[in-house]
């Protein structure tokens, strides 16, 4: 795939004209789609797509079109050449862009990991193995992700990771359940075998009782699986500069020094040890740390070469929408063994659902809690919860409620897969926080 | 092309118990004109195919965007693969499903055609609505957008059935942010997810009376700027068509999905407080409460003549007089199931299976007049515009909030309030139905943004609404 994207790209390069300047961004994945529901399959499917955008740039204008391409070089070459020439018809009409920002600086970056994923037909035996006697549902996603960026300055940048991610559900009943996941990008049974013998132990614990709750604040442990929720919803309009700009910033009073959160909380952007590619769709190479968040202060946000152009400010390369691809929050000191003791009594939140803003000035969240969480008493688990709805401010929450992130830290990958499958990740600790407030 | 693509897969489709091939080709445009700089167009064209087939009851699929002869074959023999290995460890055996085997076409109902504006009068017109907007200093952001599809989807089957449908969308949106002192609000046309959505042409534009609706924005965000926070309490609440149709979808729409019901979506998008044994006996709401599903309505976002397994589409009561009477599932659901269902069963694009989704979910109107569902409160809220949505796996526990709020005291609209918000739970929220509006209340709307499936899918679904009264809720604003 690399040589067909690099053929592409010397097409690009000698179709340009002078005064312009071109750009293809390359977004390709061969992925295994098995959906599973109650121990059996499903949906089983397999997809194969390219699609490349195409940017133009003349006389201040800019101008893109994305196409989806067959991955054959020579009717695909012949699709570019007609590309360019609507691309040419049209950007007469488009206004000039005042924030136009090029990758005039070239940068080559290749990174490759190129695994032997397993046959699908042996996971599905290996997953429905593990469903036998229980009530399993989940998806199973494999296969190579590709992103490529070409300019006609001669600048190539290339990502390719071949990977998998199984996620599955262990129902007990209704809506209780674990919830696990097995991703990388070599396959282990033996890896596997552990998980599902974890996920099996606290589905067993399921089958007691739940506990309900009175809405009221409560002393809480966040899993790293819970907080990528919250980071994934600060992720989603905290950290980008166009928002800070334009007072709409979940973090605004953060951003404005009105608040601070707790010196525990340092929070940066970790291109280095990223899924994601180093670059982004303009062709801009991202630094290998952005530090949005140090000891509870706004330090930095991310801004994207338009953005930049906007302000008049420094880039970081950051993508269009101004989001985290791989949010590191920093570790604390609380071993991940004792955040049981630690908590003594009250929530164990191994997941969270559907957060949203409830008032974003004051960085309000709500949301659910999900699958297995658990009422503790004297540190040990004593019950299964009813699912309960949160509204609380992350000022509060990871502010002077927070009592301890954990020494540990977890990667969770993203695995949303809307269109394509994702790169994101986020690296996280656990969180003991206190007065939690529960809501219905 | 596409005829001969149609060749080239009834020359290479295998002989097993079901084979069917479903192109789509969209073209799109995405314009934007925010604080009255026009950003770049964003345009794409996407093409490609989804091969479904059936073999000693197992299903497989294979999406390719390669559509030569030699794509196709290999396409088929993947999906063909995945049949295989499902045979006799699915959950249900697919050969034993009779699958539609559709014939006809569908178009949109399209006046002035969006092509009959060149690129540069489009952004002419948004300029000229980002301009209006601007009313004040105290507006820091604001854009006017347009976002045009044509999609082009043909479903043929190995055995001969063919069904063609083209679609014209048309999104409008304007939003404003105002700040002062502090304090930030937004406003928009119809929702920061593009509430104005509809099939058609030009007139999709005037139905959400995009070309002057701009200072309306605008100066309701100035409103919210000195407005109180909207007060906490148990109190009636007014909402109107902008909010009702985030409340069907996410609390009438979802959790009535039969492939949630099922299980199919529990380890990502959950499941269902509704079971199957409730259907044609659990009363759901008040009994003012009529929900349809309308694939009928020519100008509705998700309006259609077959779904995605090429079942033909019809209007049907869902829920009627407050009575649930069937789920929001597809032939194979149904199957499943053995219960009755709608033609829903579909899919975002070509390179995802069709799954059970809402399409068309609409309230049908009542008889109230707006003025009169105002004059029967006591206390209560108006609230306009979804700005914030969150429900449990279930779709029991709800919380919405709206960017715009007005209280109403003894049977009179009041001053305006900011960050209003109501919880509750969809299993008793709809019993407190109390007035449902007439026709003069009733809006269609929609939205392009409905996630859920694994392989995760956006989908267009379609909602239309009159404003409705619901009593005694639990309302309460924000902190700011």
């Amino acid at each position: 795939m690399q040589t067909y994207f690099n053929e592409l790209a010397d097409h690009m390069q000698s179709l340009t004209r002078g005064g312009e300047v071109t750009t293809a961004w390359l977004a390709a994945e061969q992925s295994d789609f098995v959906r599973f529901n109650k121990s059996a399959l499903r949906q089983a499917m397999n997809v194969r797509q390219i699609a490349v955008t195409l940017g133009l740039i003349a006389d201040g204008r800019r101008i893109e079109l994305r196409s989806s391409l067959s991955g054959d070089a020579a009717p695909d070459k012949a699709r570019l050449a007609a590309m360019f020439g609507r691309l040419r018809d049209e950007l007469p009409q488009v206004p000039p862009d005042p924030y136009l920002l090029i990758a005039s600086e070239v940068n080559a970056t290749e990174h490759r990991v190129v695994s032997t994923l397993p046959d699908p037909g042996q996971v599905i035996e290996r997953v429905l193995a593990a469903g036998k006697g229980r009530d399993l549902v989940g998806l199973y996603a494999a296969g190579p992700i590709m992103r490529g960026f070409a300019n006609s300055l001669g600048q190539r940048n290339w990502h390719e990771v071949a990977s998998f991610e199984l996620g599955w559900s262990f129902y007990h009943r209704a809506d209780k359940a674990v919830k696990s996941s097995y991703a990388g990008t070599v396959w282990n049974d033996a890896v596997f075998d552990a998980k599902v013998t974890l996920a099996a132990e606290q589905l067993a614990r399921l089958a007691e009782p739940a506990k309900s709750l009175q809405p009221g604040r409560y002393r809480a442990y966040f899993t790293p699986t819970a907080m990528n929720e919250f980071l994934g919803a600060l992720a989603w309009g905290g950290f980008g500069t166009k928002l800070q700009r334009t007072r709409q910033s979940a973090l605004m009073r953060l951003h404005d020094g009105a608040v601070t959160l707790s010196p525990a909380i340092t929070c940066f952007e970790n291109v280095a040890d990223a899924m994601a590619p180093s670059f982004q769709a303009d062709g801009f190479v991202k630094p290998p740390r952005v530090m949005l968040i140090e000891r509870g202060v706004a330090v930095d946000t991310l801004t994207s070469p338009r953005t930049a152009r906007e302000y008049g400010i420094a880039s970081n390369a950051a993508n269009a929408e101004e989001m985290p691809d791989s949010l590191e929050l920093a570790p604390g000191s609380l071993a991940m063994d004792d955040a049981l003791a630690a908590l003594d009594c009250g929530l164990y939140i191994g997941n969270l659902w559907y957060l949203n803003y409830s008032d974003r000035q004051a960085c309000r969240l709500t949301g659910m809690t999900r699958f297995a969480s658990f009422w503790v008493e004297n540190g040990r688990i004593v019950a299964p919860l009813q699912v309960m709805r949160f509204d609380d401010s992350i000022y509060r929450i990871f502010g002077a409620n927070l009592l301890a992130l954990t020494c540990e830290q977890e990667l969770v990958p993203d695995g949303d897969t809307y269109e394509a499958r994702s790169t994101r990740s986020v690296r996280t600790p656990g969180a003991l926080v206190s007065d939690f407030a529960l809501t219905l | 092309m596409d005829e001969r693509i149609e060749r080239d897969f009834l020359a290479a489709a295998p002989a097993v118990d079901f084979c069917a091939l479903r192109l789509v080709g969209e073209t799109s445009e995405q314009l934007t004109v925010r604080q009255n700089v026009a950003e770049p167009p964003r345009l794409s064209i996407d093409g490609g195919a989804m091969v479904t087939l059936i073999e000693r009851g197992g299903l497989g699929y294979a999406a390719t965007s390669d559509l030569s002869p030699a794509g196709l074959r290999d396409a088929l023999e993947r999906a063909r693969r995945y049949a295989q290995l499902g045979g006799g460890r699915s959950v249900v055996d697919y050969s034993g499903i009779a699958m539609p085997r559709p014939q006809g076409r569908y178009a949109s109902t399209v006046h002035d055609d969006i092509g009959g504006l060149s690129l540069a009068d489009r952004y002419a017109l948004l300029t000229d609505v980002s301009r209006a907007t601007k009313v004040d200093a105290r507006i820091v952001d604001w854009d006017a957008s347009l976002w045009h599809t044509r999609s082009e989807q043909r479903y043929l089957t190995a055995d001969g059935a063919r069904a063609e449908q083209h679609f014209d969308y048309l999104v409008s949106s304007i939003s404003a942010t105002a700040h002062a002192d502090g304090q930030t609000q937004s406003r928009s046309s119809a929702g920061r997810y593009n509430g104005f959505c509809q099939q058609g042409g030009l007139q999709v534009l005037d139905h959400a009376h995009f070309r002057d609706d701009g200072a309306r924005v605008a100066d309701e965000a100035l409103q919210l700027l000195a407005a109180p926070n909207c007060p906490s309490g148990r109190m009636d609440v007014l909402l109107m068509p902008d909010q009702m149709m985030l409340q069907i979808h996410e609390s009438i729409g979802h959790p009535l999905e039969l492939d949630r019901i099922l299980g199919d979506e529990r380890n990502f998008a959950g499941t269902s407080f509704v079971t199957s044994e409730m259907f044609g006996s659990y009363r759901y709401g008040s009994p003012l409460l009529d929900v349809t599903f309308d694939p009928d309505r020519a100008e509705q976002f998700a309006s259609y003549a077959f779904d995605d397994d090429g079942s033909p589409a019809q209007r049907e009561y869902i829920i009627r007089a407050g009575l649930l009477l069937r789920p929001l599932g597809g032939a194979i659901s149904q199957a499943r199931a053995g219960l009755p269902g709608v033609a829903n069963s579909r899919a975002c694009s070509w390179n995802r299976p069709p799954i059970d989704r809402m399409a068309n979910l609409n309230i049908e109107p009542g008889e109230a007049a707006l003025q009169d569902m105002i004059a029967s409160i006591e206390l209560g809220v108006m609230m306009r515009t979804n700005s914030s949505w969150s429900i449990d796996d279930s779709r029991n526990k709800f919380q919405f909030g709206c960017e715009y709020g007005r209280m109403i005291r003894d049977g009179q609209l009041a001053e305006v309030v900011k960050n209003p918000n109501y919880r509750g739970i969809s299993a008793t929220f709809w019993r407190s139905l109390a007035m449902v509006g007439d026709r003069t209340t009733f809006e269609v709307m929609g939205t392009p943004f409905c996630g859920k499936g694994e392989p995760a899918q956006v989908i267009r679904v379609g909602h239309a609404s009159p404003a409705c009264k619901f009593v005694d809720v639990d309302v309460f604003g924000g902190e700011a």
